[in-house]
């Protein structure tokens, strides 16, 4: 029975390239839909009438809402091919926390780099810092967060990066200044096809922030 | 009983660290429950869970797993010969972790929401919100139980658990706002479900008191008033 999956999604956000990343190492053949976040489709509406995000993998019709759960999803479905949690019950564990820890950290202090200003942007630029610091620490020798190849935990974060230039511009600050093993790691997933093919260019996320900036009157 | 070498370090009316005793009870698994004084983070915590600094920790020989939920999953797998608390179908998985997160993120923190509101328009418009997101959860309830006791089925599993573990603050809420949020007329599935999941062996030993907890709570709100109060 051949699988039909579609994909909504928004080209700049990292919770739906979380799930082109793990379709490209399943191999999974799918229909990729661009939403309008201001003008959602109905189907989006239909199929996540709870929340009314991307992204939203519909398999055979069916809906899988929020990136981490579609992730998990993925990797039990098309369970024959590049494992994205290992088999380690306790490394597991560590997989979805350190993921978690991303979905807590990352996002909210990298949204407050480029919507806040004075002592709450500055709190903001801390806290991310210290989020990488963090995240070094726990990629420690590895080449990866999963071990040798990209896992759970790295699938999960590097769709951030695609955001970099934006935080970087805002919070006046250089990650690979600051934090050369995090940006070695970036690099090293940035080498699979699978990964850079689903990361857009950082500079158009900039531009796209930029312009919604504008329209949003943010000055 | 199985026996192993597992420690929870939590507190009695921490509705996530009762999801994790709740787990390990269903694999009939003993474990050393070793309670962290109220307002104070002993040693061993900051060092299990240095990130977050929280309970519930499960310590699993010597390796500590954090936050409740992935707790939940862990116990699940480890003990795999023990009845099974997440459903096997990937999909089902996935809508059961969905609702999970869901209460997690936005109906737990609406609910704490109608003890906090100021004045009684901001109250009421609390309750209506927790009633949405109820109805919402009566829906699933309906879909997932299939006419059985549970959201799982004809035992407890992942969903009762991550829901289930907030009814003694539920009905805390209730009681002390006087407002009726477990309606019978309006989520009759789930007001059934409550008083079954309340009784199951693997909960009923580890479900707060409701006036226990309420007292509880005033003692944690005063708490909370005396921290705001100028020098």
């Amino acid at each position: 029975m051949a699988d039909e999956v579609v994909l909504l999604d928004f080209w700049p956000s990292p919770f739906g390239m979380r799930l082109r990343i793990a379709l490209a190492e399943k191999g999974v053949e799918y229909e990729y839909k661009d939403e309008d976040v201001r003008n959602k489709s109905p189907l989006l509406l239909q199929m996540n009438p709870v929340h009314k995000k991307i992204p939203v993998l519909i398999h055979n019709g069916k809906p899988v809402c929020e990136s981490l759960i579609a992730l998990q999803y993925i990797d039990e479905v098309w369970n024959d091919k590049a494992p994205l949690l290992p088999s380690d019950c306790y490394l597991r564990a560590q997989a979805r926390f350190w993921a978690d820890y991303v979905d807590k950290k990352i996002y909210e202090f990298g949204r407050k780099l480029w919507t806040t200003k004075g002592e709450e942007q500055d709190a903001a630029k801390k806290e991310f810092l210290d989020c990488m610091g963090v995240l070094e620490g726990e990629l420690g020798d590895k080449p990866f967060f999963g071990g040798e190849t990209i896992g759970f935990m790295d699938v999960a974060l590097i769709p951030f990066y695609s955001w970099f230039l934006l935080y970087e511009k805002f919070g006046n600050f250089s990650v690979e200044a600051l934090h050369p093993k995090f940006i070695a790691w970036v690099k090293r997933c940035m080498e699979k096809e699978s990964v850079s093919k689903s990361l857009p260019e950082q500079e158009k996320v900039y531009d796209f922030v930029m312009l919604m900036r504008k329209k949003l009157g943010m000055e | 009983m199985a026996k192993s070498n597992v420690k929870v370090l939590g507190a009695w009316p921490s509705p996530y660290v009762m999801r994790a005793r709740v787990a390990l009870n269903i694999k009939s698994v003993e474990y050393e429950f070793l309670e962290e004084t109220f307002g104070s983070k002993s040693q061993l915590l900051l060092q299990s869970n240095p990130v977050h600094k929280k309970i519930p920790v499960l310590i699993h020989g010597d390796k500590p797993v954090c936050e409740s939920l992935i707790i939940v999953e862990y116990i699940d797998e480890v003990w795999s010969s023990g009845p099974s608390i997440l459903p096997s179908d990937p999909f089902d998985r996935a809508t059961a972790r969905f609702w999970a997160a869901h209460i997690d993120e936005k109906w737990f923190p609406a609910m704490k929401g109608i003890g906090a509101a100021q004045g009684d328009d901001a109250r009421k418009a609390a309750v209506e919100q927790v009633a949405e997101g109820l109805a919402q959860l009566e829906e699933a309830f309906q879909k997932t139980s299939k006419g059985k006791d549970f959201f799982s089925g004809d035992k407890i599993g992942y969903l009762d658990i991550a829901f289930g573990c907030f009814l003694g603050w539920l009905r805390v809420t209730e009681k002390m706002n006087g407002v009726k949020l477990l309606d019978g007329a309006k989520i009759p599935g789930l007001v059934t479900w409550a008083e079954k999941f309340s009784a199951d062996p693997a909960v009923k030993d580890v479900m707060p008191e409701t006036d226990k907890l309420a007292e509880f709570a005033k003692i944690l709100a005063a708490k909370m008033r005396g921290a705001g109060a100028p020098k």
